[in-house]
């Protein structure tokens, strides 16, 4: 009875918008409302109603590949995928004891142990990704918590604390400590007065003294406060003893030299906030849920050497890398999702403008080592239990397993993962050569047990992966202004898609959403020849 | 109800052009490892070679990969008898062959196409620093290669 007076609730609201205004409108509406104001994604592509008989033929079997071939296939269209490689997945790509991987000159054999794993490209997944969220639940794929920021992993600077790692912890509880006392005492000294009114100047002083824990004359200085933040000399216990000594802030300038703040910022940004996922088991198990969807479509370790178009369907030439038979495969639509690095040396049938825009963009480079180590140091030994420490040297990082805490038996943690010139030369070296290099880099974080306890590696440099030759799309400002649109746009019956058809670069999140824009377009067109 | 769909409509346009706005902007945040891997190539143009470019074209220079999937070799090259050529290719990139100018300076990529020249071709006139500001004032198009994916 009392219905009418009811306030519709959000998702009543978005029914309604959605219907009278179209998915632009429900995407606008949901932003005001709170949802979604961190993805274009509005739900997977409702297409239907495919012409009988109509074929599209797909070229590669990454994610943006599979996706197109899923949903175009539920329209109701024929759909065959050619891909390079004698796997499905692209890069969403794991690496086990057993597997052999093929860069351009060597071969490396996996020998981790069961159950361990590398994620040589992707490897989180933030919780606003709700494109690779939705698909992750639609085909059953298990998510499981990314350890992202952990306050207990380390920061080393070779030239900060006499090249001695220092926790995040103390770095950072440090950092606010001794900002907040130089902001007081710009305050203090009516530097600011002109700036600030003297309430705020008020609330601003309450402000720093709590959240830089200063003491009673405004000064960052060590206490049983500052303790509780920062950690102890001699933690608080039970008994006699009792009591926590508090331990010594670092001065400014070491606080300075660890450039902490270039961490602090790197988590503010909103593609590294928590909270991030990962899937049970390795990463490929996204690529794996879609090609149990699309597998039997997938002609395998098939190049495709030269695509063509006229005003009745497109044809790939391609050769069996296996065989090497030659053959084309035809279909009335094509999307092409072969990164630009290839298809840029493919003889390809479109406008001098779409050509002209995969010529101008290359792929940065980047290379992550696997390292097995007997058992988990990091955890035992260290109360570390995932998270990432960060060095400037030319592995970048380390990252600690997110999963499988407290397990004993060998373990896998993340050696290297850089990109720019440290990325060029760890991919510039035989893969024993980038063990050593890891190994003797990382020490730095562990020295006592680093190279005693390691078992095994596995490298994967993205340069040298022969299908890709590259890791991701570079853009710029310029390229963007002068490229995009004509990289993106559908010419004839041929439309491209992937992580370099998107903003959303070197992300799984960008390739799944270019290609839900694609087959869009794609099935408009079709619909309407 | 119809009121509350007004208000929702209404103040979404300052926000999507807010947002316009904001995705107008390239150099969105990649994944990537974040701070650290401060490097510094080296000066001198074999070991600058070793670093960055052996990386690609492999230690011996004679780049790998298959047809339509290649990295060019670099060693016995004739592209490269013309100095011009590799400079345009090293400052704007083609392909996958990254640009170099975010990377290297202007005399790093003189000594690293220097070497590349003269160590594995026989092209030894050096490249110099007024060589890369003649190019890059010049501003000369990207010269095709009808060799590499071949
Ligand atoms: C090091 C690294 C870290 C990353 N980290 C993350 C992360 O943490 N989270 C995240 O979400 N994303 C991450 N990404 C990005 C993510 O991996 C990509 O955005 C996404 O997987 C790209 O999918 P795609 O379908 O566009 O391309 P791809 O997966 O590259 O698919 C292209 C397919 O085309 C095939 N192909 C190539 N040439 C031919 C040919 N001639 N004929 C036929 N087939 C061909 C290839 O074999 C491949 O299977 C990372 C990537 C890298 C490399
Ligand atoms: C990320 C991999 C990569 C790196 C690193 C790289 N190159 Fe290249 N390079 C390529 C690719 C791929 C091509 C072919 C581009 C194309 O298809 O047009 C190429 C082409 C070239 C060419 C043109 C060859 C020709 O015959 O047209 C030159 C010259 C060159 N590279 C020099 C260098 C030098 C010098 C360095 C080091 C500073 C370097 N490259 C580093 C991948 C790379």
């Amino acid at each position: 009875m009392f219905d009418n007076f009811t306030p519709p609730t959000r998702r009543d609201l978005l029914t309604m918008i959605g219907k009278a205004g179209g998915a632009a409108a429900l995407y606008q509406a949901m932003t005001v409302l709170g949802h979604a104001k961190d993805s274009q994604f509005m739900g997977p592509p409702k297409l239907s109603g495919a012409k009988p008989g109509a074929t599209v033929l797909v070229l590669g079997a990454g994610l943006a590949g599979m996706l197109a071939a899923y949903e175009l296939t539920k329209a109701g269209y024929k759909v065959q995928i050619l891909e390079f490689q004698g796997r499905a997945g692209g890069r969403n790509y794991t690496v086990r004891g057993g597997d052999t991987i093929t860069e351009l000159g060597s071969t490396q054999k996996v020998t981790f142990a069961p159950g361990n794993y590398l994620n040589p490209g992707p490897w989180r997944i933030p919780y606003h990704h709700r494109t690779v969220l939705h698909y992750c639940k639609e085909l059953g794929v298990t998510l499981e918590p990314f350890l992202q920021i952990n306050h207990n992993a380390l920061v080393h600077h070779k030239k900060a604390f006499g090249g001695k790692p220092q926790p995040y912890r103390d770095l950072m509880v440090d950092w606010k400590g001794h900002v907040s006392e130089l902001l007081a005492k710009s305050l203090n000294t009516g530097a600011l007065d002109t700036s600030v009114t003297a309430e705020d100047k008020a609330r601003l002083l309450e402000a720093m003294r709590d959240w830089g824990v200063l003491d009673k004359d405004m000064k960052y200085t060590k206490s049983d406060k500052l303790g509780e933040q920062r950690g102890w000399e001699r933690p608080p216990g039970g008994g006699v003893n009792g009591a926590p000594i508090a331990n010594d802030p670092f001065s400014l300038s070491e606080t300075l030299d660890s450039g902490i703040w270039q961490t602090l910022g790197f988590y503010a940004e909103h593609v590294m906030q928590t909270t991030m996922f990962q899937p049970k088991g390795g990463m490929d198990h996204i690529g794996k849920a879609f090609q149990a969807r699309v597998g039997k479509m997938i002609r395998f370790n098939t190049r495709v050497t030269k695509i063509a178009q006229d005003d009745k369907g497109v044809t790939a030439a391609w050769t069996d890398t296996k065989t090497g038979a030659t053959g084309e495969t035809k279909a009335d639509w094509m999307v092409c999702t072969i990164p630009a690095p290839v298809l840029n040396q493919i003889d390809f049938q479109v406008s001098d403008k779409k050509k002209a825009a995969v010529r101008a963009l290359p792929y940065g480079n980047s290379v992550k080592i696997g390292l097995e180590m007997k058992r988990r140091f990091w955890e035992t030994d260290h109360a570390i239990y995932g998270g990432i420490s960060f060095t400037d040297q030319a592995i970048s990082l380390i990252s600690y397993p997110s999963a499988g805490c407290f397990s004993d038996g060998p373990a896998v943690l993340l050696g290297a993962y850089p990109f720019g010139v440290g990325a060029y030369m760890l991919a510039g070296m035989t893969p024993e050569k980038r063990i050593q290099a890891a190994l003797e880099q990382g020490s730095v974080f562990h020295p006592a047990e680093y190279k005693a306890e390691f078992l095994s590696g596995a490298s994967v440099a993205w340069n040298r992966m022969p299908w890709i030759l590259g890791c991701c799309a570079t853009w710029t400002e310029e390229s963007r202004a002068a490229h995009y649109q004509d990289l993106v746009a559908m010419e004839g019956r041929i439309v491209l898609a992937g992580e370099h058809c998107s903003y959303y670069g070197c992300w799984q999140e960008g390739a799944l959403l270019s290609s839900i824009d694609a087959i869009t377009r794609l099935h408009q067109r079709a619909s309407a020849a | 109800m119809n009121k509350a769909i007004r208000v929702a409509t209404l103040a979404v346009s300052a926000l999507s052009l807010a947002g316009a706005a904001m995705f107008a902007v390239p150099g969105f945040a990649q994944d990537r490892p974040g701070p650290g891997g401060v490097v510094a190539p080296a000066d001198e143009g074999k070991e600058l070679y070793e670093q960055i470019c052996q990386a690609c074209h492999m230690a011996d220079a004679k780049g790998g990969g298959e047809d339509g999937a290649r990295i060019p070799a670099l060693a016995g090259n004739t592209n490269l008898a013309n100095k011009d050529y590799a400079i345009i290719i090293l400052l704007k990139g083609r392909g996958g062959m990254p640009w170099f100018t975010d990377m290297l300076t202007k005399q790093q990529i003189a000594s690293v196409i220097t070497y590349v020249r003269g160590h594995f071709n026989d092209y030894h006139d050096p490249v110099t620093v007024a060589d890369i500001e003649r190019i890059g004032t010049a501003n000369p198009p990207v010269p095709e290669c009808n060799t590499c994916g071949h």
